[in-house]
């Protein structure tokens, strides 16, 4: 299979993005040692976008840098899946959207390892390992918190209900089955003792570029340096 | 014998975070390529955002710069991904001394941070417990020590 332009933004867009919304808990994380680990993951999301903007950018061409489509885009031009982009919420919300995302990204990375795009390959084969961590500790959160306290479960109960219509949009493009990533859902739902929401379409489409209100906050935010300096560096 | 003398000022360039290890100690340099006055090195980045790498690249360059080598170029390797079995034993045994307990068993799998025996870089007791999977860079996690209470870093498998 050979990825479109498009498609390899949606990647990165998602890596971005999650790793902006992530990089927000940095000095607010709930104690010391999972601030230290949520900005840790954000660190991966963004070196991993960094890569396959790098990569985006030389086969675009036309003057093209990781720079320019990190910063230069506006929202329409951003591909990313909606669930990225949705505010954090409380901490059983954050952790919840990196456990959904990350066993996506972990099924969808092990098909780019067979990409015919070799520079993509090994982009996927660097980040498989990094993808792992993530499942590990958000799994854990998930299991914490929904088999926890009546607060933290019905905080979890919540985040599930909001994030779920959501996670439609990960099957879209056809690369991932909903059915083999339920499959990793499922058992850590069951182990938690939380019950899988009822499904709702979500018609609206992040990878085609119809975005939710709070993408052009967290561009506005993340690239004003860039358009308010243009060319700037550090 | 270029080669050589290149390798051997590499062994000079540390990685800023832990300032006791060498690049080669890391395992980071996979082939070090002399055609004629151009110098192309290959380097394997530890993590993907690991905010040390760039530097560490404009510290080989300006090592080598500094040694007479003017046309240097580094190149990132992805492929195959780096791993902590690639890091030497004398680069373990630096880790360990300078108080960060080096990585224990061969190559990342599944194997789950708890069930590993990670001894003590202080009293050197296997009476640990992990506290979290994320330490203060990407490449460590953080355990306590049971025996003498003291909270180490371990340089994690991957
Ligand atoms: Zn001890």
């Amino acid at each position: 299979m050979h990825l479109n332009i498009n498609n390899l933004l949606s990647l990165a867009d998602d890596a971005l993005i999650l790793g902006h919304r992530n990089s927000e808990w940095c000095g607010h994380g709930p104690v010391l040692e999972q601030d230290i680990a949520i900005s840790n993951i954000a660190l991966d999301y963004i070196g991993l976008a960094r890569n396959l903007y790098q990569h985006a950018a030389t086969l675009i061409n036309a003057g093209a840098t990781e720079d320019t489509l990190a910063y230069l885009r506006d929202v329409i031009d951003f591909k990313n899946h909606l669930i990225v982009e949705l505010p954090n919420g409380d901490w059983a919300q954050t952790i919840l959207r990196i456990f959904f995302f990350s066993q996506y990204q972990r099924l969808r990375y092990q098909q780019l390892l067979l990409d015919t795009d070799k520079q993509i390959a090994a982009i996927a084969e660097k980040s498989l390992k990094e993808i792992t961590y993530h499942i590990r500790w958000s799994t854990d959160w998930v299991l914490r918190l929904g088999d926890g306290t009546a607060e933290s479960k019905a905080r979890m109960i919540k985040a599930a209900d909001y994030l779920w219509p959501y996670t439609e949009e990960l099957f879209v493009d056809g690369f991932i089955t909903k059915r083999e990533w339920l499959a990793t859902i499922e058992p850590v739902f069951l182990e938690a003792t939380l019950a899988l929401p009822s499904t709702k379409q979500l018609l609206q489409k992040g990878i085609e570029g119809e975005h939710t209100e709070h993408l052009g906050y967290i561009l506005a935010e993340m690239q004003y340096l860039q358009r308010a300096y243009p060319n700037s560096e550090w | 014998m270029v080669t050589k003398k290149i390798l051997d000022i590499l062994s000079t360039v540390t990685d800023p975070e832990i300032p006791v290890l060498s690049v080669i100690d890391l395992g980071i340099i996979r082939d070090v390529m002399v055609n004629d006055d151009t110098i192309t090195i290959l380097v394997s980045p530890t993590y993907s955002g690991c905010p040390a790498m760039d530097m560490i690249s404009m510290n080989i360059k300006l090592a080598l710069i500094t040694a007479g080598f003017h046309n240097v170029q580094i190149q990132q390797v992805l492929s195959p991904a780096w791993t902590t079995d690639w890091m030497t034993e004398s680069g373990k045994q630096k880790l360990k001394g300078y108080g960060i307990a080096p990585p224990v068993g061969k190559s990342f799998d599944k194997m789950y941070l708890e069930e590993l025996e990670v001894a003590c870089p202080q009293c050197h007791s296997t009476n640990t417990t992990v506290i979290s999977e994320f330490g203060s860079t990407s490449c460590k996690a953080l355990f306590k020590c049971n025996d003498c209470k003291e909270p180490f870093d371990y340089f994690k498998c991957h």
